[in-house]
């Protein structure tokens, strides 16, 4: 059973802890309320709407896309920096092709104008 | 004690849950999500089967699933937004010209 | 290890070439290039020409029967003779295409890389001895095919023929994964020959059938056999016409070449159970294709459905097994594609505007416009009902000799009943063309398209050739047979 002790501690800690900050704020902050402490923070910018009922541009979704690839292609560079030294020339020609591939898919988004904000 | 079993009944409900979603659900959306669904689940299985045999080729070939399932994803959202961009629509019931 | 890496670049060299040529085309493509039809089509054309070099070089050099890239990769007779096949195809898919393009007014440079890229997939399908290679390369030729199938944006039924076959598509992979990783729980392996070997000691649990069935179920999809068939119509029809084309027999013949090397090589020890699900399939195939396309009035949902019923002939190949089953779906195969790529050139030339040019009834008194494209679409037309002295003749005589002598009469007496049925909707669009007077203006033009119509000639000699004397053409496929034989190492 004592090894479950220093669990118990860190749950009741863990709990206790916001509690008590909550608590202490609300005792000793003023309590005066206006529209604008109420709106969500958003860095010094006047928020255009609600957060959950905003249409945004289809655009993003254009860029999430070139994200998405060109991101995810670099799961194969890990693998292969770990193995570089036992991969040798071989993993390294390789890895030379698979990136001039995707460079030129990289050329091509470019100047097909996909990363410019239209 | 997690043993192999709970991966696989994991990814067969989450396999049974892509599946049954991609005939059901008309949204483009979340067709998309549900093919995600199905190549994760066998992701899972090949990564189970691999750590229980103790080989990595499973695991390699989990790598390349997830790069085929982006780049799977990617050509989606392209379908999707070229969708969009001429019938203001994400749904696919409203895409039905043709027969059948 | 320098000599290993020499080696399988080497035999990689056809598939790099393409890759290289495919990018080429891209870049030159965006930009101020993007306009220039003929040279672009020119480009891609060459990039084909290059790789039939680069692969007559990798079989020289290579030795014969090496696994490459640790038994991923092999370039054996039978790699060889599908590769033939898809640069034929990418080499008469910009020929059809490129004026085409130019008469919708769309850009070219993304098309043709796009057709080269789905070539590049198509051939290390061909090549892959190992599932994840094969996989990969059926990953690289769908998501082509996809964005080509919707390449006409401003097409509302390009866009629903994208949809479905992506929505469609995407599950059919998804399904075929997880039976790999079923079947690789089960076997330990990805690889065709030690999943052959492991077969031999290994349980029939239902876990391992499971595998067996989904992976039939994904590659029956990819052949576009009933019950998994359903997105054929809609995206041959929607899919801009040369692409039709380009789907029908490239992807086609490739999910062929899986087909066998998958099945008869690794999973030949599973024979008892998948050739029930196969043989199923393959009658569906037939019959409902067949009866399907009777009522159809669109040619190229016509051609769909004819193309539905022709996988089912090749399934036979399949089931037949032997070496002479290998050799007649390889020689079908050949003799498909001349003759569908031959038909739906002519629906290319007749498409004047839109979609227009599609129905039966545009069809009507052809003959006496344009006497000589009514006999080169009379001459496709027959050799796809399978009616001697055309290639489409002997294609069907070799897979059902085939099929009678692994056993399968039964199957053989429905695929004659339905090659029967089927005269009756090839024959009446040559009715329409010899016998229907057409009312002035009405009917569609054979518009002015040099490059389609070489393409069209290449097909026709080869439907004529092959008819007429095709011994060489079989030989071809009997020693690709014969050398790869029916079981892997």
């Amino acid at each position: 059973m004592a090894e479950y002790i220093p669990i118990l501690v860190f749950t009741a800690v863990a709990f206790s802890f916001p509690i008590i900050t909550i608590l202490i704020s609300k005792a000793i902050r003023a309590g005066r309320f206006d529209p604008v402490k109420a709106e969500p923070y958003e860095c010094g910018i006047v928020p255009a709407s609600e957060a959950f009922d905003t249409r945004f541009s289809i655009r993003y979704y254009l860029i999430a896309v070139l994200f998405v690839v060109f991101d995810v292609e670099t799961v194969f560079l890990y693998p292969w920096a770990v193995m570089f030294k036992k991969l040798e020339l071989f993993g390294f020609i390789e890895m030379l092709v698979f990136l001039g591939i995707l460079v030129a898919a990289y050329i091509y988004a470019w100047r097909r104008g996909a990363l410019k904000w239209v | 004690m997690i043993t192999i079993t709970h991966y696989l009944v994991l990814s067969l409900v989450l396999f049974t849950l892509g599946v049954v979603g991609m005939v059901i659900r008309r949204n483009f959306i979340t067709l998309l999500m549900c093919v995600e669904l199905i190549i994760n689940a066998a992701t899972i299985n090949f990564i189970a089967f691999s750590r229980q045999a103790g080989d990595v080729t499973g695991q390699v070939f989990a790598v390349f699933l997830i790069t085929i399932a982006a780049a799977e994803a990617a050509i989606g959202l392209g379908i999707i937004v070229a969708l969009v961009r001429l019938k203001q629509t994400v749904q696919l019931d409203q895409a039905n010209v043709m027969r059948g | 290890m320098n000599m290993d890496l020499r080696a399988d670049l080497l035999a990689l060299l056809p598939e790099l070439t393409l890759t290289a040529g495919a990018l080429v085309v891209l870049l030159a493509g965006v930009g101020g290039g993007g306009r220039r039809h003929g040279g672009l089509a020119v480009t891609a054309l060459a990039s084909v020409g290059l790789t039939a070099i680069a692969l007559k070089i990798a079989v020289d050099v290579s030795e014969a029967g090496r696994l490459f890239f640790s038994g991923m990769f092999v370039l054996d007779p039978f790699a060889v003779f599908f590769k033939v096949l898809f640069l034929l195809t990418a080499a008469l898919a910009p020929l059809l295409s490129r004026d085409y393009l130019e008469r919708h007014d769309y850009r070219p440079g993304e098309y043709h890389s796009l057709v080269l890229f789905a070539t590049v997939g198509m051939m290390v399908m061909a090549s892959g001895t190992n599932l994840a290679s094969i996989y990969v390369g059926l990953e690289l030729m769908a998501l082509s095919t996809y964005v080509l199938a919707g390449y006409f944006r401003r097409e509302v039924k390009s866009h629903e023929a994208a949809s479905k076959y992506f929505v469609l598509g995407a599950l059919s992979s998804g399904v075929l994964v997880y039976g790999l990783s079923l079947l690789f729980g089960e076997l330990g392996s990805l690889d065709l020959a030690a999943m052959a070997a492991a077969l031999g000691g290994a349980e029939r649990t239902p876990t391992l059938l499971t595998g067996m069935a989904l992976l039939a179920c994904g590659f029956l999809f990819k052949v576009a056999a009933v019950p998994f068939h359903m997105w054929t119509p809609d995206v041959y029809e929607g899919a801009p016409t040369p692409i039709t084309a380009f789907l029908s027999v490239g992807p086609k013949a490739a999910a062929f070449a899986i087909f066998l090397r998958v099945f008869l090589g690794g999973l030949e020890g599973l024979t008892p159970y998948w050739v029930w699900l196969v043989g199923g399939s393959a009658a569906l195939t037939m019959i409902w294709g067949n009866l399907a396309a009777l009522t159809q009035d669109n040619v190229k949902r016509m051609l769909a459905y004819s193309s539905i019923a022709h996988a089912g002939y090749a399934l036979l190949g399949l089931l037949a097994g032997s070496e002479l089953g290998v050799q007649s779906v390889l020689f079908y195969m050949l003799v498909y594609l001349v003759s569908n790529l031959g038909a739906f050139g002519f629906v290319i030339l007749l498409e004047s505007r839109g979609y227009a040019g599609e129905t039966v009834a545009d069809y009507a008194g052809l003959a006496r416009r344009q006497p000589l494209a009514a006999f080169g679409m009379l001459v496709f037309l027959l050799s796809l009902g399978g009616i001697p002295p055309t290639a489409g003749f002997m294609g069907k005589l070799y897979v059902f000799a085939a099929a009678v002598n692994a056993g399968f009469v039964w199957l053989v007496v429905v695929a004659v009943v339905m090659s029967a049925v089927s005269l009756y909707y090839y024959l009446r669009i040559a009715m329409q063309m010899y016998l229907r007077e057409g009312q002035e203006g009405e009917g569609a033009e054979v518009l002015a398209a040099p490059w389609t119509a070489r393409a069209i000639g290449v097909c026709g000699v080869f439907v004529g050739i092959i008819g007429v004397y095709p011994a060489p053409f079989a030989a071809a496929a009997r020693t690709t047979a014969a050398l790869i034989g029916v079981t892997l190492p």
